[in-house]
């Protein structure tokens, strides 16, 4: 079988025409340049503000983190800044994704059935899950109200002559806050998107993810994309996994 | 800022496991009273202060007051405020030293986030130690009485030491030795608080002020500097002296108790992943390929086998 390569090299995003997208056969385009580039941006900005935060959060247990940075003093001049470029680069993913994390009525649906998508009950998604699912769409709003919160409580630390010791006070707690619900969903996003759920991460660096992802994960999207039915499609690759098995089975091959 | 040859650290900021001086030697808490009612403003101790802490010599703001400037400065840690007050038809001249009160619970070192920064000694001493200064001003937040202050050339914070390096040595801090009304006394805490509860008794039977009385804060656990007051009900009229002062709850409850136990729910996190993938396994993209199955052929019975040994 011949592989067909396609190239995304007429985007209108001059980022997206810096590099190259290639799919191969059996391959669909998920994530252009542009978003990967700001994905990999704002998680380089994550881990740098999470690791200068924690050596200031609780020094007594996490201060081996604060050398990384060139010292207590030094961590303390960059996390800001580090904070600044993690919701800079956050703020233009936000841009680019805001229409397909608009949330619906299935999303909803399927924060009700997170049950099934925990125990991996089914083996592929429901057929309105399109390009994210809920708990991805929930986690992008998450990052969003949680950025303007370190953005607005952040400013008033970092400029404490300007709003005074209560403020200051008031902002510290928050700050902690958005910065906990933040961790703790990176452990899962990172989980699902790797060894969770195996051929994610190839769409955040190649950019593609393969047919079976798509019917699997994001049926409808894959609908979309593809002009096919995803679960007809996945009944026909049944098929062929199971014709491909009597092939190869031993036991098998004389009768056919 | 301080020597610690001959003063025992009791408390650190930001500090893992116990420190080593915390009850272990026999200290005596050292104590300023400050005797607002017989405070005349003549800012010698202003000057003391400047002089032994070779601070820069500035210009003073004139604001129709008395007062040399608005307020402390991270370079000007002692400074006489002046307030006109009025009390029962009569006009009053309010004059209080401000500087560090040396909280026996200090605000600056609960905030403080850096290991060392702020320590206070068993005298009851609370001193900045600038070396370990992240320059974060949460201790700015954390003090009731906006003593600390940030220098933006250094990014430290600085404020009165209570003449550490004086104190250690067996003298008195500079202000108190320039005084020349005798307003200002140094020594233990038990003697300065039997002075000034004896000179709150004298303005109360003798002078007529009925409210007088001795300002040393429950809410902070006491302070190493403490005021006579002539009237003790309203100790704000002498300018941002809180009846009642706090730290910010971020601080205490925040920082001891919810910090840790938030960390542990976030780090849930990490483990409701990780044993997802223990209990339930990844979700692959469906269906799963067909693996070629390699099954052994059966070993062929050796010649003359009877079978010996299989049961079934």
């Amino acid at each position: 079988m011949a592989t067909s390569v396609e190239r995304y090299e007429h985007s209108p995003n001059a980022i997206d025409r810096m590099g190259k997208t290639v799919v191969y056969e059996g391959e669909l385009l998920r994530h252009p340049v542009y978003t990967r580039f700001l994905h990999w941006m704002v998680g380089i900005f994550f881990f740098l503000a999470l690791l200068s935060g924690f050596g200031i959060y609780m020094p007594w247990i996490f201060r081996w983190f604060t050398p990384l940075f060139g010292g207590g003093a030094m961590t303390r001049l960059l996390h800001p800044w580090f904070g600044l470029g993690f919701c800079l680069f956050f703020g233009l993913q936000f841009i680019n994704w805001l229409e397909p994390m608009r949330w619906t009525d299935h999303d909803s649906r399927w924060m009700k059935n997170i049950r099934r998508y925990v125990k991996n009950q089914d083996p592929i998604e429901s057929p309105e899950t399109g390009f994210f699912n809920g708990g991805q769409k929930l986690q992008y709003w998450e990052i969003a109200v949680g950025s303007v919160v370190f953005v607005i409580t952040g400013v008033i630390m970092w400029f404490p002559e300007i709003f005074g010791r209560i403020a200051v006070a008031i902002s510290y707690p928050i700050h902690d806050i958005s910065a906990l619900i933040m961790l703790f969903g990176i452990f899962f996003h990172v989980y699902l998107s790797t060894i969770g759920q195996p051929g994610t991460a190839q769409s955040m660096t190649r950019g593609t993810v393969t047919e079976r992802w798509a019917w699997t994960h994001h049926p409808k999207w894959y609908q979309q994309v593809t002009g096919r039915d995803a679960r007809a499609a996945y009944e026909e690759a049944v098929k062929r996994e199971e014709a491909r098995e009597r092939l190869l089975d031993p036991r098998d091959r004389d009768k056919t | 800022m301080s020597d610690r040859s001959t003063l025992q650290i009791q408390k650190i900021s930001g500090h893992p496991g116990s420190v080593a001086g915390a009850g272990t030697q026999r200290t005596d808490k050292v104590c300023k009273l400050v005797d607002t009612t017989t405070c005349i403003g003549c800012k010698a101790c202003e000057v003391a202060c400047v002089e032994w802490n070779d601070m820069p010599f500035q210009n003073t703001t004139f604001d129709n007051t008395y007062q040399t400037m608005p307020q402390t400065s991270w370079d000007y840690w002692n400074l006489i405020k002046f307030r006109e007050h009025e009390e029962d038809g009569k006009l009053m001249w309010l004059m209080r030293k401000d500087q560090c009160m040396h909280c026996a619970d200090p605000g600056c070192l609960a905030a403080c986030p850096a290991d060392g920064a702020i320590v206070q000694y068993s005298n009851g001493i609370v001193d900045f130690q600038q070396a370990n200064c992240i320059g974060c001003q949460f201790c700015v937040s954390g003090c009731p009485f906006n003593i600390p202050k940030f220098n933006q050339a250094t990014k430290k914070v600085y404020k009165c030491t209570l003449c550490s390096d004086r104190v250690g040595q067996g003298l008195e801090p500079a202000c108190i030795k320039a005084c020349p009304t005798g307003c200002l006394h140094f020594g233990t805490k038990e003697d300065m608080k039997f002075l000034a509860n004896k000179r709150a008794a004298q303005l109360r039977d003798v002078s007529g002020f009925q409210k007088a009385g001795v300002y040393d804060p429950d809410s902070i656990g006491g302070t190493h500097v403490i005021y006579v007051l002539h009237n003790a009900e309203n100790p704000e009229a002498y300018g941002e002296l809180p009846k009642d002062p706090t730290i910010p709850a971020s601080f205490t409850i925040w920082k001891s108790v919810f910090k840790p136990v938030g960390l542990l729910l976030a780090m849930t996190g990490f483990l409701g992943a990780l044993f997802h993938y223990v209990f339930e396994g990844p979700h692959r993209p469906q269906p799963l390929p067909t693996v070629k199955r390699v099954e052994p052929p059966p070993p062929p019975p050796p010649p003359g086998s009877t079978g010996v040994g299989r049961e079934a």
